[in-house]
């Protein structure tokens, strides 16, 4: 087996991680139109609507005109953080979606003899690698705060760290939960348990067995991604664009990129934990995916209309409700979960 | 390939730690410090090991060199100010004999340490060693007395960190 071409399965196998890349990086071009045009017609306007068929083009022009635009680096910033602080966050953001799984094994027709899991990989402690690599993201942040030398960025760096911080406790106290019902750390063996119906009609997802660590899931979901009403660390009333106030051209694009892929990254472990991920009825297996892809979409649906909707929280207010609520909310959804787990068997 | 992972990563493990020391900056210590951490889970991987590989990071990598990065966020030195004359004088002579003596130690140690590996046999460990559940249950069973300490441990070091930082009042 010396020979110089590869195997089918690894064409396979990169042709997957190169499907996977290029389909993130499309989704956050898709996030920036929808959120553009959801927010437009919220606040009864058009939005977006020159470039293209409804302006379906307008995120490809944007990246465009950022390609082209001139990188700008302050004179007293510290130019090596300053420069990998982009990459950091881009770079966490799209590693983190490599073990999350979106569909069953498949062997694309026939034109492979072995079925590959529809995932990058599967490793046996999925659900931890995502928290990781999710934790690495903050340093992202934290370091463009502190290398771009501007008060504004700093303040933004901080405040980012610390409510990442904070949340990160009530986040992996809702996933310890899932994992308890589940048995496994596998997003895929997590799946798979989800499989079949109650009655006959409901569907054995963990959100009707989980309901409040889905909610706290959700929440610390937002203020993992700084999304609105928890968008803290670019505040721009307080603090103009807070950690990436200096940057410019693609650096900043880089940052955009990970908010949006971080956002669909948090989609798609929460449809995997709580919506029974590829799993649906109707559709035949080998077209779970398109479950998978319904599913996250209404979960970002539900972030753009929330942005839209509610005014952002004081700072003051988003830590007190991540200590003194979602925390002991998370600690009780464990206790009264594992509880169950071994009163039920 | 895994003997070129197993290079790879030691040689960013140990050049990261080195740097660590090596350069004045606090602020890419404390990063440097991360990359090290980070190769180190690599390692363990490689080790067949992949839950203390994701701890290291989300503990070690994640957690704690968060806080060491917001400690030195706040303090703000750039760079290492120099020691005071006085200060200099103090520690400078004779610290510098008790490092010499130190490092020939442990370097005599770690030279003592690699030869023994030559002549000894090592047994492979059980191969469901790496299995999270394995992990909960030695916790649990075999080790409860150690886990309820470290708890007792780590509580007793809040309770000290609230009573100092309350100090003022």
């Amino acid at each position: 087996m010396s020979s110089w071409i590869p195997s089918a399965p690894l064409i396979a196998h990169f042709g997957l991680i190169f499907v996977i890349f290029n389909l993130l990086v499309l989704s956050a071009a898709f996030m920036v139109w929808m959120e553009r045009k959801v927010c437009a017609y919220i606040q009864d306007r058009v939005g977006p609507n020159r470039v293209g068929a409804a302006g379906w083009l307008q995120p490809f022009a944007d990246v465009l005109k950022l390609l082209t635009k001139e990188e700008l680096r302050p004179k007293a910033a510290d130019a090596l953080l300053f420069v990998i602080a982009p990459v950091i966050s881009a770079g966490a953001a799209f590693a983190a979606f490599s073990v999350v799984p979106f569909g069953t094994e498949t062997t694309l027709f026939g034109l492979l003899d072995e079925p590959i899991p529809l995932q990058i990989t599967d490793v046996n402690v999925a659900v931890l690698v995502v928290f990781a690599i999710t934790s690495m993201g903050i340093y992202g942040i934290v370091l463009a705060g502190w290398s771009s030398n501007s008060k504004y960025s700093l303040l933004g760096g901080l405040r980012s760290a610390a409510q990442m911080i904070s949340y990160e406790l009530s986040y992996g106290l809702a996933l310890a939960a899932v994992i308890m019902l589940a048995g496994s750390l596998s997003l895929r063996e997590i799946v798979l348990n989800q499989e079949g119906y109650w009655l006959g009609f409901i569907p054995r997802w963990y959100v009707f067995l989980q309901p409040l660590g889905f909610f706290i899931y959700m929440c610390a979901g937002v203020a993992e991604t700084n999304r609105a009403p928890f968008d803290f660390p670019e505040a721009e009333q307080e603090l103009v664009a807070g950690y990436h106030t200096e940057y410019s051209s693609m650096s900043f694009a880089m940052f955009f990129l990970a908010e949006y892929v971080n956002m669909v990254t948090v989609s798609a472990v929460a449809t995997n934990l709580y919506l029974g991920g590829w799993l649906g009825p109707i559709l035949p297996d080998w077209l779970g995916w398109i479950w998978f892809l319904v599913k996250v979409f209404l979960l970002l649906f539900f972030y753009v209309w929330m942005r839209w909707t509610l005014p952002r929280y004081r700072y003051d207010q988003l830590m007190e409700f991540g200590w003194k609520y979602l925390l002991p909310l998370a600690v009780l959804n464990l206790l009264v979960t594992a509880a169950l787990v071994v009163w039920l068997g | 390939m895994e003997v070129a992972a197993f290079y790879i990563f030691a040689a960013i493990t140990i050049v990261a730690s080195l740097l660590v020391v090596g350069q004045r900056n606090p602020m890419y210590s404390v990063m440097l410090l991360i990359t090290s951490f980070g190769g180190l889970a690599g390692l363990y991987i490689l080790l067949d090991a992949p839950f203390t590989a994701v701890t290291q990071i989300i503990i070690y990598a994640g957690a704690i060199m968060v806080l060491f990065l917001f400690v030195v966020m706040l303090l703000n030195v750039p760079r290492e100010e120099p020691l005071p004359a006085a200060a200099a004088q103090l520690i400078g002579p004779t610290g510098l004999k008790i490092g010499v003596v130190l490092s020939v130690l442990i370097a005599a140690q770690l030279v003592w340490a690699l030869m023994q590996i030559g002549t000894r046999s090592f047994t492979a460990p059980p191969t469901d060693i790496s299995d999270v559940g394995n992990i909960g249950r030695a916790l649990f069973t075999d080790h409860a007395f150690a886990f309820e300490v470290t708890s007792v441990l780590i509580l007793v070091a809040m309770v000290g960190a609230i009573v100092l930082a309350r100090k003022e009042h």
